[in-house]
């Protein structure tokens, strides 16, 4: 069981705690600034936050006594004559490109525990970069950036390509899954050195019927894989929810999941591969809970059924949204944090079948994370 | 010598005292100051070397007009600020 987590919000990084019976917010750091990712380094404790100030650009800072004090260290930063594609010539149909710049760094998680101060960034737009130093350095991991399919990228959710998932196997860590918006699942398997796109079976209803099928397209808002069985892994996707048992090579679309399989974020149990959560929307054309009802939706049996979450979640006008880094469970699976798009904060003791408010005013939420311990200990 | 002042929106984040430089264009005035404090380069100038979006910057009282290669010139007595953009608050 983990009894601290943190929330990223518009408005400051809020520290959460368990006390005997209750949650409660016990401070907030950064107050006034966006804090739209955090991580918490099960391997030592570090816990970093990226701001992304609005006239000042993106800020990465370090803590290692829990955010008593904060240390700036480095940012990506995209080397000069980078570009990302930002359109076609309209008489010509050739590639227009844009200087990158780093926007926002959408994903941020450890390397394994064989690799002490490794740090992967998914960024937007587009490029992976890679620390092995705490954050005190970046590389952009160029044989990624320099694929020819990273042109056919595009903005999903965002205006330009972001990375927002990195898998790193809890068996290998030089294995790594990541998750593109919009650009598909792709994965390493020598840490970085070489790529691989993957994802058959995935599919793209905002394409042309020619094209739905095309790995490079694929908008998976979120890829979550299981750390005890790591080749079972979700898709929270644009337009549904899939699942692997191969460790994301070919994916099975769940259907009639109740009461929509729209959404952002997707969790699974850290020690059952069968279970996971979503939050889901009503559809990407309308991007409010179904019947205004705040529900979650859980399945553990892989996908076979599905069950709608609700009890003490908000019933009635609620137009809440979970974004796809603002879902998580803890180290047992039984406890969940929960975020959304106006501010409301909850968490589950029991696997979601019942969940406690702990605000509805919060600033917008971008990111929630349970400060979890090392792997087996 | 030209003078480099800063929005007091940036001494949240970091020190960035007014500043004595010299040089003809705005470019390598904040070559200066950004060999002096390496870290506010970032915070005014975007991964390939251009002015933030939200960020504008006066030479006396005058914008900035080339946000990219910065090429603005700048006199022995210029008045530079740079200043945050209400466009990004």
């Amino acid at each position: 069981m983990n009894d601290r987590f943190f929330a990223g919000t518009r408005k400051g990084l809020f520290h959460v705690e368990r006390g005997d019976r209750e949650w409660a917010i016990k401070k907030v750091d950064f107050l006034g600034d966006p804090v739209t990712m955090l991580l918490h380094d099960s391997r030592d404790g570090t816990l970093y936050a990226s701001l992304t100030l609005g006239h000042f650009g993106v800020k990465l800072h370090r803590s290692k006594d829990n955010g008593e004090t904060w240390t700036e260290v480095a940012v990506p930063v995209y080397p000069e004559g980078a570009v990302y594609a930002s359109g076609q010539d309209e008489e010509t149909g050739e590639t227009e490109t844009k200087p990158a710049s780093l926007d926002e760094i959408w994903a941020l998680e450890p390397g394994g525990p064989d690799q002490p101060g490794w740090l992967w960034a998914g960024t937007i737009p587009g490029g992976l970069f890679l620390s092995k130093d705490h954050g005190e350095t970046w590389e952009l991991v160029e044989s990624l950036w320099n694929r020819e399919e990273r042109m056919g990228w595009f903005g999903g959710g965002k205006d330009r390509p972001g990375i927002h998932s990195v898998c790193v196997d809890p068996r290998d860590s030089q294995h790594v899954t990541i998750g593109i918006s919009c650009g598909g699942v792709w994965e390493t398997r020598d840490a970085g050195a070489s790529w691989e796109l993957i994802g058959e079976g995935l599919r793209a209803e905002y394409m042309p019927p020619n094209l739905q099928n095309s790995l490079n397209i694929q908008d998976a808002h979120r890829l979550s894989q299981c750390l005890s069985d790591p080749d079972k892994m979700w898709i929270q996707h644009h337009n549904g929810i899939f699942r692997s048992s191969n460790g994301a090579k070919n994916w099975t679309e769940m259907e009639n999941v109740p009461p929509s399989s729209f959404g952002f974020a997707v969790s699974v149990h850290p020690h059952d591969g069968n279970t996971a959560w979503f939050v889901p929307g009503v559809k990407d054309e309308c991007r409010i809970p179904v019947d205004n009802q705040l529900v979650v939706t859980r399945t553990r049996d892989f996908g076979e059924s599905f069950e709608v979450l609700r009890n003490g979640l908000p019933q009635d006008h609620c137009y809440d949204i979970v974004f796809r880094h603002s879902l998580d469970v803890d180290s047992s699976g039984d406890r969940l944090a929960m975020g959304s798009s106006t501010g409301g904060l909850w968490v589950t003791e029991d696997g979601g079948d019942s969940w406690s408010t702990i605000s509805n005013t919060l600033p917008q939420i971008y990111c929630v994370q349970f400060a979890k311990s090392q792997p087996g200990s | 010598m030209p003078i480099v002042s800063f929005t007091p929106h940036l001494k949240r984040h970091l020190e960035c005292p007014p500043e004595e430089v010299s040089g003809e264009t705005l470019g390598e005035a904040f070559h200066q100051i950004f060999e002096l404090n390496p870290q506010l380069r970032g915070y005014v100038l975007d991964d390939q070397g251009a002015l933030r979006q939200h960020v504008v910057v006066f030479i006396d009282d005058a914008v900035v007009r080339d946000r990219k290669r910065l090429s603005d010139p700048v006199n022995s007595d210029s008045e530079i600020f740079v200043m945050q953009a209400l466009s990004g608050g």
